[in-house]
């Protein structure tokens, strides 16, 4: 059994027959090969997925296709714009941020998401903010650094 | 190892009736799937056993936060991230705002919700413990009509719930009573953020004279079902709680909570550990109201 989704993904009107269990994650990955979004636990509790689903930071691991049917979604490929690098994604490489890279694109949506909500948010924010998206690299504190330098850039403009 | 999606079906009710219909007409067969942070949970790692699944997660009729003069009534699609928001629940019921913000993280906050939370059951679940606390009650739909139920009667046992195989959870209901009260609720995990609880409690008291004249306890993690400490509670209602007597009400307090739990072994922690923190929670709360 298959169901048809019609998707908005960074801008562009998307439509996909898929069985409607079947991951938001994988849909992305194998129907639309937008690769950018990762797989980590498969189970929600990583944030390697992590995309904007109508403005809401999900795990897309857990968004059966059929949820999705008429959503507006951001993935990391529409985080940046014509080859630009977004300025949370500056601020990452900068400051070292990002290194082996796998949660880099749940980290820079959930940051996303984040500065929405707290423009200029505390460390504790930032650490609630970022808590479902775990790192194994960087032990965080470069990321929230990161994060800090975003908030402050973004106020600057 | 991970189902095979192809052998699940999933399907969108238009309406809240349209879903009431199709679950009488074949009650028992679905499984309701509303924010997925279960369920496919469950999909991703192949236990999930029903092969029919509702989505109820677009259903407007069932995500509302809607305050009248005696309570707050929440539906049961209503997101942990919306109950986080509502200034009513924030100011009033502030407890549910905690337990609201320990279910994993912003991410599983926007999707999961407040009926998930309860229908699936779980002992360990963070909403219960306040809700028992709050004296909640849970509305029940079917097409056969509504009713309502004293939310600490709900759960019959291990994962077993008062609810009809063709009735779902339309709301619970929290009354706004607490004006006045002292209120307290701790969750203690492996870690902060995103740790199922090893046990939790939550309760309200009001004291008058230096007498505790109502408590309501409710925990997790101390039974087969969320439970509401309702002798523990008998035991400690018209205590002092002035500071000569404080720890005389704190012993009685800690010995009726040990006879009234029984926690098991699991893989998040053991018997012993959770009735020995959960007395020490008890005892932090029964302090804090001398204080």
């Amino acid at each position: 059994m298959k169901s048809t989704v019609q998707l908005t993904v960074n801008g562009e009107q998307r439509r996909v027959d898929v069985p409607p269990m079947k991951r938001l994650l994988d849909v992305l990955r194998e129907d639309l090969h937008l690769t950018g979004t990762k797989e980590g636990c498969g189970e929600g509790e990583c944030g390697a997925c992590a995309v904007l689903m109508n403005g809401e930071l999900v795990n897309s691991c857990l968004v059966p296709a059929l949820q999705a049917n008429g959503a507006r979604l951001c993935t990391i490929e529409g985080v940046s714009t014509e080859g630009h690098l977004h300025l949370i994604q500056r601020c990452f490489l900068e400051n070292g941020g990002a290194q082996c890279g796998i949660c880099t694109p749940g980290m820079i949506l959930a940051t996303h998401h984040l500065l929405d909500k707290y423009p200029m948010p505390t460390l504790e924010q930032i650490q609630e903010g970022l808590a479902g998206n775990l790192c194994r690299c960087t032990g965080y504190m470069r990321i929230f650094d990161a994060v800090q330098k975003a908030a402050e850039a973004q106020h600057a403009l | 190892m991970r189902s095979d999606v192809r052998g699940y079906g999933l399907s969108a009710p238009l309406n809240l009736q349209a879903l009431l219909t199709q679950i009488a007409s074949e009650p028992g067969h679905h499984a309701l799937l509303a924010g997925g942070t279960e369920l496919m949970v469950a999909l991703n790692t192949g236990r999930l056993g029903q092969r029919s699944l509702l989505s109820i997660q677009h259903l407007r009729e069932l995500r509302f936060i809607r305050v009248t003069t005696d309570a707050v009534h929440i539906g049961a699609a209503t997101t942990f991230t919306d109950i986080r928001r509502n200034e009513t629940i924030a100011r009033e019921l502030p407890m549910l705002v905690k337990a609201a913000s320990w279910t994993g993280s912003i991410a599983n906050q926007n999707r999961g919700t407040i009926g998930g939370n309860i229908c699936n059951a779980s002992p360990a679940a963070d909403t219960p413990p306040a809700l028992l606390a709050y004296n909640a009650s849970a509305t029940l739909l079917s097409v056969r009509g509504e009713r309502t139920v004293p939310y600490r009667t709900f759960h019959l046992g291990y994962k077993r719930m008062d609810m009809e195989l063709d009735e779902i959870l339309y709301s619970v209901s929290l009354p706004r009573a607490y004006d006045g009260w002292r209120q307290y609720i701790r969750k203690v995990g492996t870690r902060n953020a995103q740790a199922i609880s090893k046990t939790a409690l939550a309760g309200v008291a009001l004291i008058r004279r230096d007498e505790i004249e109502e408590i309501r306890i409710g925990a997790a993690s101390l039974a087969d079902r969320p439970l509401r400490c309702a002798s523990t509670e008998d035991a400690l209602r018209g205590r002092s709680i002035m500071e000569a007597d404080l720890d005389h009400t704190v012993r009685l307090g800690r010995a009726a909570l040990a006879q009234e739990a029984k926690p098991i072994d699991d893989i998040r922690s053991t018997a012993m550990y959770r009735s020995a923190v959960a007395a020490n929670l008890l005892e932090e709360f029964l302090r804090q109201l001398s204080s």
